[in-house]
């Protein structure tokens, strides 16, 4: 999966997690907790999200790797097949 | 035998919300419930062509739904619910009602300060530190602090008077134990009642129990009614299968049982001697009285009263009767903002005291409903001495009913009828089986966002399988 394609899932699993937030402009470069009021519950989300949808399994250590969309993109692309 | 990745015991508030987590997480559950309705302690009945609510008397947490970081929206939103689906509506006013002193209380926490300010004026600045207090403390990480709120209090309020006034709504509406109740649980419930406030559907706890059930189904959760644990088969360190009530028997990875402590122990076959200690001594009786009309016409405008006739304020289990009718509390369901023209068609009063378990569950059939009867009068005459003189005559009372201890442990299987459980709470769930959490009232989280919080944080620890997740604790909501 591309790098651009990542970005899509993660904004795909935020929509449903947190359907008030607005996705339109998220930077893919800026923290998303720093962009979106997602909190550490939210977080956890996200990580069963990517499990259940597309089976990768994220260790703790990892965590700070779903930072940002950029982040997400490079730890992710190689994991998800598209 | 059928397997489970997970299956939870009880489908109250916690195991509702415990079973649609892990359903969340893409795993397999099922979750059991002995009684034919769901909801547990919150659940409701039919008589008469009209619908009681057992447990609700207000949903506490009242948030506005904008407010992303209250705990009421961010349970709903763990649970996927739009909030907008549970219909809130905010109550009118709630009043602390003690011999010759009487506080209002409200959504807005400023009305009870300004109440305090009037008078307790020497206590102002010591009940805004409180309220500080209460707003940072950790109340719901999943370890204890061990501390207790009435030395706490006394450490920070002066005058007892208050203390007492501040603690009998915060008991009612959650103490497993007598005049007193861990600083944890003071903290959920001062912030629950005194800085978040009250709210009620129109339609009662159903409106609550609908979206937990559908979203249940949607995630692909498994519910079976009638049917309970009749024995958890230990192996080990490890419960190896659930004997189910029906004489099947299923396997599961994680167990998350919400039917108490004491009681999910003897379901293991465990009798630990500290177990008689544990089951707890406070149990309640409701009366229930339909009016014709609207209760604040005739001039009963609270949505609840916790009183108190008598000092000090005791929260204690009767010792020589079958219901203490010196405090209790009183609910008014109609007394909430419901939209324009969508007021409760009928009046509805309950009345609330502490009653002695052991005395009711002995009574033979024909004493049994004496009792109820002389205590359904006994306990209107209180809340007619309680509530404000009604201006002109109430409306004609057109039914009445009334649930005692006997009710209580027959629709909940809580031992002793204690509707808050045991005495001791297990903050961790944990159990001495490695593979079986408590969740629910004795896990320690109270009321119905409490219960809800109980199920989503035990599962979020214990049952999603996913690394880190125990990192993130209860206490991430506030």
């Amino acid at each position: 999966m591309t790098k651009e394609e990542v970005h899509k899932v993660v904004l795909d699993i935020i929509e449903e997690i947190a359907p008030d937030e607005d996705l339109s402009d998220v930077k893919p470069e800026v923290r998303l907790r720093d962009q979106l009021d997602l909190d550490s519950m939210d977080f956890l989300d996200i990580v069963m999200e990517l499990r259940k949808r597309h089976g990768v399994e994220v260790p703790e250590a990892d965590y700070p790797k779903l930072a940002s969309l950029d982040s997400c993109g490079e730890y992710l692309a190689d994991k998800i097949s598209a | 035998m059928r397997e489970y990745d997970v299956v939870v015991i009880g489908a109250g508030m916690s195991g509702l919300a415990a079973a649609i987590r892990v359903g969340l997480a893409g795993r397999s559950v099922l979750l059991l419930e002995r009684h034919e309705a769901p909801g547990g302690l919150n659940s409701f009945y039919r008589k008469d062509g009209r619908v009681h609510d057992t447990g609700l008397h207000a949903l506490t947490n009242y948030a506005e739904p904008g407010e992303r970081r209250a705990p009421l929206n961010k349970i709903f939103r763990q649970l996927r619910i739009p909030r907008e689906t549970i219909d809130c509506n905010p109550q009118r006013g709630s009043r602390i009602h003690f011999p010759d002193r009487s506080l209002r209380f409200g959504n807005d926490p400023t009305l009870l300060e300004e109440e305090i300010a009037s008078a307790f004026p020497a206590e102002i600045d010591a009940f805004r530190r409180l309220e500080e207090e209460a707003r940072t403390f950790p109340a719901t990480d999943l370890r204890s602090t061990g501390l207790w709120a009435r030395p706490f209090l006394e450490e920070r309020i002066a005058d007892p008077l208050l203390r007492e006034m501040l603690l009998c709504p915060i008991l009612y509406y959650g103490s497993a134990t007598e005049d007193d109740l861990e600083l944890d649980q003071f903290m959920i419930l001062f912030r629950a009642l005194y800085l978040e406030g009250f709210a009620r559907p129109r339609e009662g706890v159903r409106t609550i129990l609908r979206p937990l059930l559908k979203k249940l189904k949607e995630v692909g959760g498994e519910r079976r009614m009638r049917c309970g644990v009749r024995r958890l088969v230990p192996a080990g360190d490890r419960i190896a299968e659930l004997e189910l009530d029906d004489g099947t028997s299923v396997r599961a990875g994680v167990i998350l049982s919400s039917a108490g402590r004491v009681e999910t122990d003897r379901l293991c076959g465990l009798h630990p001697p500290e177990a008689g200690n544990l089951v707890g001594r406070l149990s309640f009786v409701e009366t229930i009285h339909i009016h014709e009309g609207q209760p604040a016409d005739w001039g009963w405008e609270d949505t609840v009263v916790f009183f108190s006739r008598n000092r000090p304020f005791r929260y204690r289990k009767p010792e020589d009767a079958a219901v203490d009718p010196d405090s209790g509390v009183i609910c008014i369901p109609n007394n909430y903002e419901y939209p324009e023209g969508r007021a409760l068609p009928e009046g509805i009063v309950r009345v609330t005291a502490i009653a002695d378990y052991d005395r009711w569950i002995h009574l033979p059939e024909p004493e049994y409903r004496q009792a109820k009867e002389e205590w359904l009068e006994r306990l209107t005459a209180v809340g007619r001495e309680v509530l404000p003189p009604p201006r002109g005559e109430p409306g004609p009372v057109v039914a009445t009913d009334m649930f005692t201890p006997r009710t209580i442990e027959h629709f909940t299987g809580h031992l002793g009828g204690a509707v808050y459980g045991a005495s001791e709470k297990k903050k961790d769930g944990r159990t001495a089986f490695r593979n079986l959490f408590l969740c629910g009232t004795d896990q320690g989280f109270l009321g119905i966002v409490g219960a809800l919080l109980s199920g989503i944080s035990i599962a979020n620890r214990y049952a999603l399988a996913i690394e880190g997740a125990a990192a993130v604790e209860g206490a991430e909501y506030l």
